[in-house]
């Protein structure tokens, strides 16, 4: 029981609040890690902290988190308890976060099993935990090893045996110094070794972000001043698509205005306010909540009104957007279009005639790149478990690389090769330990 | 009665007796041969990668090996010395006959150790413990503890093309029928195979055709109490020479006349000491390949050529070894064999390499399916301590991997077994940063001291030593370099960037560039070699040094949840069979060995666990 565990607590459906349990002697400092409010390690036990979740410098959520030190406590180990908003997006973000900081996701009965053998929980009860971990487990493996066909796994045992193969090298290096044969590992081939793989690795992790998008959707916040169409367009939208009535998938309910899905993606429409300057103090609030939001969605739509020219305000909108996925929609082509913004990423349209929204639909499928996706191949990187061992695996591998520059000798470097090959086993539950020594003496002829 | 007997005089056997004799046992070794006392029966040489910190770990802990390499070597190196501190490692050119000598010598000195000549065939057993052994001749001789070390000879078979002759190494006579009578009280015995390389006389070979190996330019000792004694300048050289495409086709022409490629071999031989048809067939892409021609003593002119092991009939030896460049005329004056023996199942071992099925014998080298010496003086040392904490009725030595090779070692063989005879490389230690040649002493003195084999003032020395690293890390952390015009100057001087802010003398030396003698500019630093290597390598590895110190401790967690040896797995409910199968055969001591066994399952040591706490209560 030396990890700390993570887990879901409740039921991953919709919901006003989520709450996120963490058991463990990391558990208080890896929340105090990612969260913006007073220094959970230092605060008594059995207290409830206001704050936010973050990542790096942005908020994720607003969150309520509760402080159990052990031993009184579920487990009998540290435990804490975050309460999050209720969508499954948000809530699987805190979930990655906190895997990417060293917890693991908890196996099914865990929490239990521990306050069992941490002598919580009754003795009589112990069959019953016993059944329950190792039938839990056995489903889970199962269904694991469903989820793990075809082209994700052929893909990371392509990565895995690259890392095999240099960490073989490496062992020849250092077991067999005066043999010949072997290619020297120096710092600057492992330098260019290294970028490659996590080159790799990245290109892997962007098809989790699609199998994030297949599992949680695209949030898609509408931005631009009033009266240019943004009701009107939504309404258009939700008219035309089928329209999901469900706050489930949204940053905040309150303004998830609702959802549709185009080739089986779910696309979350966010309102905002309306970004511009205010000087009434309850409007500003509005504008820099609605700011937040744009931030946190995964894509932007900006309308303007193709009939006028461009005002101050939208300049100032478009300018915010400067550097964030989005495109722009001109609306009300129907009417004579005076606006012309060579630069930009542009759809033409009106809320008025049937035809009106087509383009701006092929544009969608076209950026998120949806005939590619096949919301049926269960080969994406999808669960949060995977996305952090990936995470894991690049940091080890990113530290061994910026480490070649330091001189740091090349068999040191190795222990930050060797964790990612092993992180990444994790994911296609191969562990064998001996795979190095058998791959040494297959692919080098060794000995006296 | 004696209090320990050791069968079998070969470097296993030397520091069992050694150890338990100098632990005041009345202690027999019995050798079929005392002239083969400690022979080195293949490769002239001590250490090796791995290998040689192990030979420090065994003088770290009060045994011989190191003391005596020391004195009988004519050539060291330190291997993977331009690598990191984690993987260097020493190796000897030891002379064949002046080690086995200065043993022989030595274990003559020792008192409560007699050594007798006979050929001990079966053992005595009562109530599943052992109490003797019965010699050829059937004399029985009594003991309280039996000792196993008898390497290659358990019917050794030598192997020379379609030719099996029962024999032990160089036509020394073998155990015919000890390893029948320990498979009739319920040992699983396994064939195992090795070989050796030809010998060559050095004055029949071109040496100027060769490439020369010298030995390094500085001094080196295994011993952490003694000083080199050899000369630098005396140390002799070794030569490097290659296979050719004509040495390849002779032996491609004559394959099925090898034992190995003819089908008369039956035990499994070490993928990484393979013969040369073997690395001929199975790497046949490769147009040559490295042979080592390494002197084997100073008395004569006997040398032994690495990288040439063979089973082929003799007379294609002769071709084999004149198609070798500047060998045209070469002499053989051994011929290379293969050899076969029997050795026991390791899982049937404790950790403490007392066998699991007869109380009080214990085994160790190759009987338990090693090679090597250096892997057999380690385990002969640990038989002897622990067959002398038994007498004692204490809790044996058992190291622990993140303590010593030595313990990677044992629990390797313990836990996962051996198909193969097993080699000790850098890759099988998971803690190797840990593991290093310099700080054995660190690591494992203090066992040796507490056991008796290490004198008071030694370990006393020591822990001035570790008191004055501790001190020197102190002040590095908290001296800090103020930047004025003369500081900036000593940084100028010797070309390195001066710093922007002051500085702990610590995070200076972190510096790549920087080593620690660079530190004298700002404060004393008047510490021994030691002392100053220890200091720099902890501070400018420190990062992964923490990193390796946070694995340990989850190791330490689970080595300290014991299973109780009396365990009955069929009543876990919920194990995999798999599982209760594997812990039913191996019965590991701790949940750390039983999670590190092939088959079980995390979900099976959650099971296990659950099941200790239940009915036994037991937890952390």
């Amino acid at each position: 029981m030396e990890d700390t565990i993570v887990a879901i607590s409740t039921a991953l459906q919709k919901g006003a609040i989520s709450i996120i349990r963490l058991s463990g002697k990391e558990a208080i400092n890896i929340v105090e890690s990612i969260f913006k409010g007073q220094n959970l390690t230092k605060v008594p036990s059995h207290t409830i902290h206001y704050g936010f979740i973050m990542e790096k410098n942005t908020k994720i959520d607003e969150v309520l988190v509760s402080i159990f030190k052990s031993p009184k406590t579920y487990t009998k180990e540290d435990v804490v308890e975050i309460n999050c908003h209720g969508s499954i997006a948000t809530t699987n973000k805190i979930l990655e976060l906190l895997l990417t900081k060293g917890c693991r996701l908890a196996e099914p009965g865990e929490f239990t099993k521990r306050a069992f053998l941490n002598g919580r929980i009754d003795l009589t009860q112990a069959e019953a935990v016993s059944d329950l971990i190792s039938s839990k487990t056995d489903k889970s493996r199962e269904m694991f090893l469903n989820q793990l066909s075809g082209e994700l796994s052929s893909q990371i045992k392509t990565l895995r045996q690259e890392l095999l193969n240099l960490l073989a090298n490496i062992a020849v290096n250092i077991d067999y110094p005066e043999y010949e044969d072997a290619t020297i590992i120096t710092n600057s081939l492992l330098k260019e070794k290294l970028a490659a793989i996590i080159k790799s690795l990245n290109k892997l992790l962007k098809t989790a972000k699609n199998g994030k998008i297949i599992k949680d959707g695209i949030n898609i916040a509408l931005v631009g001043r009033p009266n240019v169409g943004k009701s009107s367009l939504l309404n258009k939208l939700l008219q035309e698509e089928k329209a999901i009535v469900t706050d489930i998938a949204g940053t905040t309910r309150d303004i998830v205005e609702g959802s549709i899905t185009i080739n089986g993606i779910t696309f979350n429409f966010i309102d905002t306010a309306g970004i511009r300057k205010t000087t009434d103090i309850v409007e500003k609030l509005g504008v820099d909540k609605s700011k937040e939001l744009i931030n946190k969605s995964d894509y932007i739509i900006c309308v303007l009104n193709g009939s006028e020219k461009l005002t101050k305000e939208d300049q100032e909108i478009l300018a915010f957007l400067k550097n964030k996925n989005h495109l722009i929609f001109i609306n009300k082509n129907d009417q004579k279009i005076k606006l012309d913004l060579p630069n930009h990423n542009v759809v033409y349209g009106n809320t008025i005639f049937e035809d009106g929204i087509n383009k701006l639909k092929e544009k969608l499928i076209e950026e998120f790149n949806l005939n590619h996706l096949e919301s049926e191949d269960p080969t994406y990187l999808s669960n949060a478990r995977q996305i952090s061992l990936v995470k894991r695996s690049l940091q080890s591998l990113e530290n061994a690389l910026n480490n070649t520059s330091l001189d740091i000798p090349v068999d040191l470097l190795e222990l930050d090769i060797k964790q990612a090959y092993d992180l990444l086993g994790e994911i296609t539950g191969e562990t064998y330990q001996d795979e190095l020594i058998d791959e040494l003496f297959k692919n080098f002829c060794l000995g006296k | 009665m004696y209090d320990v007997i050791v069968v079998g005089g070969g470097h296993a056997g030397c520091e069992a007796a050694h150890a338990s004799a100098v632990l005041g046992k009345k202690t027999l070794l019995i050798t079929a041969d005392i002239k083969n006392i400690a022979d080195m029966p293949c490769n002239p040489s001590i250490g090796g990668t791995a290998k040689g910190i192990v030979v420090r770990e065994i003088d770290a802990l009060g045994g011989l090996m190191g003391k005596i390499a020391d004195r009988s070597h004519f050539q060291i190196k330190m291997l993977n010395s331009k690598k990191g501190p984690a993987v260097r490692s020493l190796r000897a050119q030891a002379d064949k006959l002046l080690y086995p000598k200065i043993m022989l010598e030595t274990l003559q000195k020792t008192p409560n150790l007699e050594i007798q000549e006979a050929m001990v065939e079966d053992i005595i057993i009562k109530n599943k413990q052992i109490t003797g052994v019965i010699l050829e001749n059937n004399e029985k001789i009594f003991t309280k503890i039996l000792i196993l070390t008898t390497g290659t000879y358990l019917k050794a078979q030598i192997l020379v093309g379609n030719k099996k002759t029962p024999s032990g190494p160089h036509g020394q006579k073998e155990s015919k029928h000890l390893s029948n009578n320990l498979k009739k009280l319920g040992f699983d015995i396994q064939r195992l195979k090795t070989g050796t390389p030809p010998r060559i006389n050095k004055n029949s070979v071109n040496l100027q055709d060769l490439e020369e190996e010298l030995g390094d330019e500085m001094y080196y000792t295994f011993s952490f109490d003694n000083p080199p004694f050899y000369n630098l300048q005396d140390q002799e050289k070794c030569y490097l020479v290659y296979t050719n495409e004509q040495t390849h086709q002779i032996i491609k022409d004559n394959l099925d006349k090898s034992s190995m490629y003819g089908g008369y071999v039956e035990g499994i031989g070490p993928r990484y000491c393979p013969s040369i048809e073997d690395k001929i067939v199975r790497f046949s892409d490769k147009s040559r390949h490295q042979l080592f021609l390494e002197p084997e003593t100073k008395e004569n002119d006997e040398w032994y050529l690495q990288g040439f092991s063979t089973s082929m009939p003799h007379d294609i030896q002769e071709k084999m070894v004149h198609s070798l460049k500047g060998f045209e005329n070469a002499i053989i004056t051994k011929y290379a064999y293969a050899i076969e023996y029997d050795a026991i199942n390791p899982l049937q071992m404790k950790l403490s390499l007392e066998s699991k099925i007869i109380e009080n014998l214990f085994t160790a080298g190759q009987i338990n399916g090693t090679s090597g010496y250096e892997e057999a003086a380690a385990q002969g040392l640990i038989a002897g301590i622990n067959a002398c904490l038994k007498l004692d009725k204490k809790e044996p030595l058992v190291l622990k991997r993140n303590e010593a090779y030595i313990g990677v070692l044992i629990d390797d063989l313990v836990t996962k077994g051996t198909k193969e005879p097993y080699r000790l490389l850098t890759s099988r230690a998971e803690y190797r940063l840990l593991l290093r040649h310099d700080n054995a002493d660190l690591r494992l003195r203090k066992y040796g001291y507490q056991i008796g084999l290490i004198p008071k003032d030694k370990y006393e020395a020591l822990k001035l030593k570790e008191n004055q690293i501790n001190t020197l890390i102190n002040i590095l952390s908290t001296t800090y370099i103020k930047l004025t015009e003369k500081t900036k100057n000593i940084f100028k001087d010797n070309n390195f960037e001066v710093p922007t802010s002051s500085i702990s003398l610590a995070n200076l030396l972190k510096r790549p560039e920087i080593q620690i003698e660079f530190l004298s500019h700002f404060i004393d630093l008047n510490y021994s070699f030691d002392v100053l290597e220890q200091v720099q390598i902890h501070i400018k590895y420190q990062g992964y040094i923490n990193k390796a110190l946070k694995e340990v401790e989850k190791l330490l967690k689970l080595e300290k949840k014991k299973i109780p040896e009396d365990i009955n797995y069929n009543t876990v409910l919920n194990l995999a069979s798999e599982a209760k199968q594997k812990l039913n055969q191996i019965r590991p001591t701790t949940i750390a060995q039983a999670s590190r066994i092939s088959g079980v399952n995390p979900s099976d040591i959650a099971v296990l666990s659950v099941y200790l706490k239940k009915e036994y209560g037991l937890n952390e």
